[in-house]
């Protein structure tokens, strides 16, 4: 059956790359115990995929995989018993049954949003929530793009689908998936080179809150948490084990 | 709040910032203001190459059942962040704690390889440790050495306070004890190196004077304290049953080089080849009982969650319960979905067996390692291979659908002829034969025949310990012999071969049998950026080269030379077990082409029996 996972990348973890997240839930997984599907061959491997990879350096509370199990117990059990084998700052959240007509995660993602703080000891002086509404009141926001073919400009506006200040930082809203990825920091450098001030690699704390699908492609009010669909696993519902 | 030693900015500049974050699954967290003794356990290389060492794991669970031990984990920067570091005075630091190495009482290094000299530098460096052991204070931890290069300490002995010679299963704790006493009694630094010299397998180099003939040859090692034994025991565990295994091994985040379950079937080999050091130096062979393996791997594959186990020994088929063991892990794993890997199997039906239930044979590859070309050569190595054995056991293979084989063999042994080094090109050749001897339609294209070739390094405590080196030229003119030779062979097509940079060897070859009069120039080549060496790319022969000049020490004295029989080498005050007249005797029967039995069809009274266990006292029929 599909499950859908999930989980927070915070502390330590976020210095872990996606490759290396994938092989530490496969392994986590073993540690569990959990009857995960596998696939036929020499080489069985576990049928595994993230949402939307996250980058080194990020932290979030809003990342999601799904995968494919056998049998499942109920979701909070199968919560409790996967929180005991994780490191720490990966903190299972959700845990939930897919219908199969399902889209997976990684095709389903449409947005993002994020927290944006300043990191200490940069930026000092600039309150950033001042200027969103300027920055968005622009008829366009070009970037530069780097491609295969070299640099090419790109107007990132109409992928910026909130931003405004809250009382810790910015709150970003952003288009996400395989059509346009908008990353978090394009948007900062963007907004950086429109208050002329020099854009600072490491000078905001980026932290993603959750990851959307999108029921109209359209119309972005219909966005939805990734962990919106599904139902909660229920052990007599689901356990087929004899 | 910030955890890590590292900030955000410098992680976030570097390649893989996993290896410096700890946190690792099993990894063990104390309150290091809660416990007596801070022990850093570091392996000179970088961190998936450490991390991927049995040995560590070992001493690293051990040492923390100790609740009033906490140790933890270091390994080498890696080159960007080994800049950073100098750049911006940050010191080492320890990953379980992320707090700086000169903070602990210990640090022990494993040396594995002659190559990691160099990075053993770095980390004192790094960690703001006097390099040289006589400029450190009582503020500095005490640095210990141990592993396979300790036995021949002597280049490195300016730079440890003390080696420990032998498995470190079994005097740690002692060590502990008498330091903590020590603590105790308001004692020094000096008190406690001079006390733990009376600990069995303890060698404290600063203890010892070396005196030199006019030629250059070691006339003495004098012991000048008391409590500084004339020879120092290697320590064994005796029962490896019956002792510290890691069933919760540490899991890296990044993908190590053996990212995998390993299980440590028996220590040493019956075998006796003679270039082997590993086999000499872990006599007597002693087996693990089979229930314990057993109940070891599944506890290990519980607690990691790794998707592969693999048997780890040096000649895995000498191993009495191996069937045993082996279907049972099959089954097993058959069941969780895990990769068995069986490294060093003599090829027969069994393993044959085996590896077609454990691996795709088309994708698969069959090892062998004749180490020798010819026959004449194997026995003056006694390696107990015949060529019947290698190409049966090619043909086996074949049958069973396996096409692509490997074969590993080495250059420059004592007494070797231009006809023997060619022989690895016709042994080559032979294998490929025997594939194509199978009819058209039963085989599956062509074989793919991989040759490989190593220069040979003597070491010591080997019977091949007084056998002279070549020079570069002449190891690269024998590699050539070989290369040209392939492309006369009837399947040449079918066979690739290849082999490594003798300079690699070249060096490997001073500072396997050097003495303390190399410090000086492991110094200087530090000093003028030798680091990583074991990396070739990284490796930089030349400003080796200029350090050994400038320190006026002629390499040929430690690779060319020839050696007396009754020269006193630098190694000789260890007293390993095997007796030196064993070696001096079987020297002189490699010299003669004659192979002596192993351990289990005939024992040759080594010396090892004195350690009262494993294969020496095993009932022989
Ligand atoms: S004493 Fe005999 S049986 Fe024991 S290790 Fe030596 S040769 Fe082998």
């Amino acid at each position: 059956m599909k499950v859908r996972i999930k989980f927070t990348k915070t502390g330590p973890m976020q210095y872990v790359g996606h490759l290396d997240l994938l092989r530490y839930f496969q392994k986590a997984f073993r540690r569990a115990g959990v009857d995960i599907a596998y696939s036929s061959g020499y080489r069985p491997h576990q049928i595994v995929s993230f949402a939307s990879p996250l980058g080194i350096g990020l932290t979030s509370e809003g990342e999601y995989m799904d995968a494919q199990f056998v049998t499942v117990d109920d979701s909070q059990t199968m919560i409790d018993r996967l929180n005991a084998v994780m490191a720490e700052g990966i903190r299972i959240t959700q845990f939930l049954v897919l219908d199969e007509k399902e889209r997976n995660a990684m095709a389903s993602v449409a947005g993002a949003d994020y927290r944006v703080t300043v990191r200490q000891g940069y930026y000092e002086l600039v309150d950033f929530s001042d200027f969103c509404g300027e920055f968005l009141r622009q008829d366009a926001i070009f970037v530069t793009k780097k491609t295969k073919k070299g640099e090419k400009d790109e107007d990132i506006r109409p992928y910026i689908y909130e931003m405004r200040g809250t009382a810790e930082g910015l709150y970003l809203l952003l288009c996400a998936g395989s059509s346009h990825n908008l990353k978090p920091e394009t948007v900062m450098e963007a907004f950086c080179a429109f208050l002329h001030m020099p854009y600072e690699t490491f000078g905001f704390r980026i932290h993603r809150l959750d990851t959307y699908l999108q029921d109209d492609p359209d119309d972005i009010t219909t966005l939805r948490p990734l962990g919106a669909v599904g139902h909660e696993a229920k052990t007599d519902h689901y356990e087929t084990k004899e | 709040m910030n955890t890590l030693a590292l900030s955000h900015e410098i992680l976030m500049s570097i390649e893989k910032p996993a290896r410096y974050i700890g946190h690792e699954i099993n990894s063990v967290r104390k309150d290091p203001t809660k416990v007596d003794v801070r022990f850093a356990m570091c392996f000179p290389d970088v961190y998936e190459i450490g991390m991927s060492h049995l040995g560590i794991q070992i001493i690293y669970d051990m040492l923390n059942r100790r609740d009033d031990v906490f140790c933890e984990r270091v390994y080498s920067p890696w080159l960007d962040l080994d800049a950073i570091m100098r750049e911006k005075g940050i010191p080492l630091f320890a990953l379980e704690s992320q707090t700086p190495v000169k903070e602990f009482d210990f640090l022990g290094i494993t040396i594995q390889y002659e190559m990691c000299y160099t990075n053993i530098l770095q980390i004192l460096d790094l960690s703001g440790i006097p390099i040289c052991a006589k400029d450190r204070t009582e503020s500095d931890p005490i640095v210990i050495g141990g592993g396979p290069c300790t036995y021949n300490p002597e280049p490195l002995a300016d730079f440890f306070d003390l080696f420990y010679i032998g498995e470190g299963e079994t005097e740690y704790y002692h060590l502990i004890d008498l330091y903590k006493k020590n603590q105790r009694d308001g004692g020094s630094r000096k008190d406690f190196l001079e006390k733990a010299a009376a600990v069995p397998g303890m060698y404290v180099p600063s203890l010892y004077d070396v005196l030199y003939h006019p030629d250059g040859t070691i006339m003495e090692m004098r012991p000048n304290h008391p409590n500084a034994p004339e020879k120092v025991r290697r320590q064994v565990v005796v029962d490896v049953t019956d002792t510290f295994y890691p069933e919760a091994p540490v899991v890296p985040y990044i993908k190590a080089t053996q990212d995998r379950v390993v299980l440590e079937i028996q220590r040493g080999c019956i075998r006796g080849c003679r270039f082997c050091q590993a086999g000499q130096v872990y006599r007597p062979v002693r087996e693990r009982d089979v229930e314990m393996l057993k109940s070891c791997a599944a506890a290990m594959l519980a607690n990691t969650g790794h998707e592969e186990i693999s048997l780890s020994s040096l000649s895995s088929s000498d191993y009495s319960s191996l069937k045993e063991l082996t279907y049972y892990l099959i089954d097993v794993c058959r069941e969780k979905r895990v990769n068995i890997s069986l490294p060093s199997l003599r090829i027969d039906a069994f393993s044959l067996d085996v590896m077609s239930k454990v691996q795709d044979v088309r994708k698969g590859s069959m090892t062998f390692a004749p180490e020798a070309g010819s026959q004449r050569m194997r026995d003056v190595i006694n390696k107990g291979l015949t060529e019947e054995d290698i190409l049966n056991g090619a043909m086996e293979a074949f049958r069973g659908g396996w096409q692509k084989v490997k074969l590993y063999f080495m250059l420059g042994l004592p007494g070797e002829t231009e006809e023997d080094i060619r022989g690895i090109a016709y042994l080559s050749d032979a294998i490929a034969r025997q594939y194509y001897s199978i009819p058209k339609e039963q085989r599956n294209g062509r074989c793919a025949i991989t040759a490989s070739a190593s220069f040979f390094v003597p070491k010591p405590f080997t019977p091949l310990q007084w056998a002279p080196m070549s020079d570069y030229k002449t190891y690269m003119d024998k590699a050539h012999i070989v290369n040209d030779c392939m492309k006369e062979q009837l399947n040449r097509k079918s066979i690739r071969f290849q082999w490594h940079d003798a300079k690699t060897t070249i060096l490997e070859g001073v500072l396997a049998r050097g003495d303390r009069r190399l410090c000086r120039v492991i110094y200087d080549a530090y000093r003028a950026g030798c680091l990583y060496d074991a990396w070739t790319e990284y490796f930089d022969y030349d400003k080796w080269m200029r350090a050994f000049d400038a320190n006026g020490i002629d390499i040929s004295f430690y690779t060319t030379r020839k050696r007396e029989l009754d020269e006193r080498f630098p190694w000789d005050f260890i007293d390993i077990g095997v007796t030196k007249q064993f070696l001096q005797r079987e020297w002189k029967r490699s010299l003669a082409g004659e192979t002596t039995p192993n351990c289990r069809a005939q024992c040759s009274g080594c010396g090892a029996s004195v350690y009262g266990g494993g294969v020496c006292y095993e009932s022989k029929d």
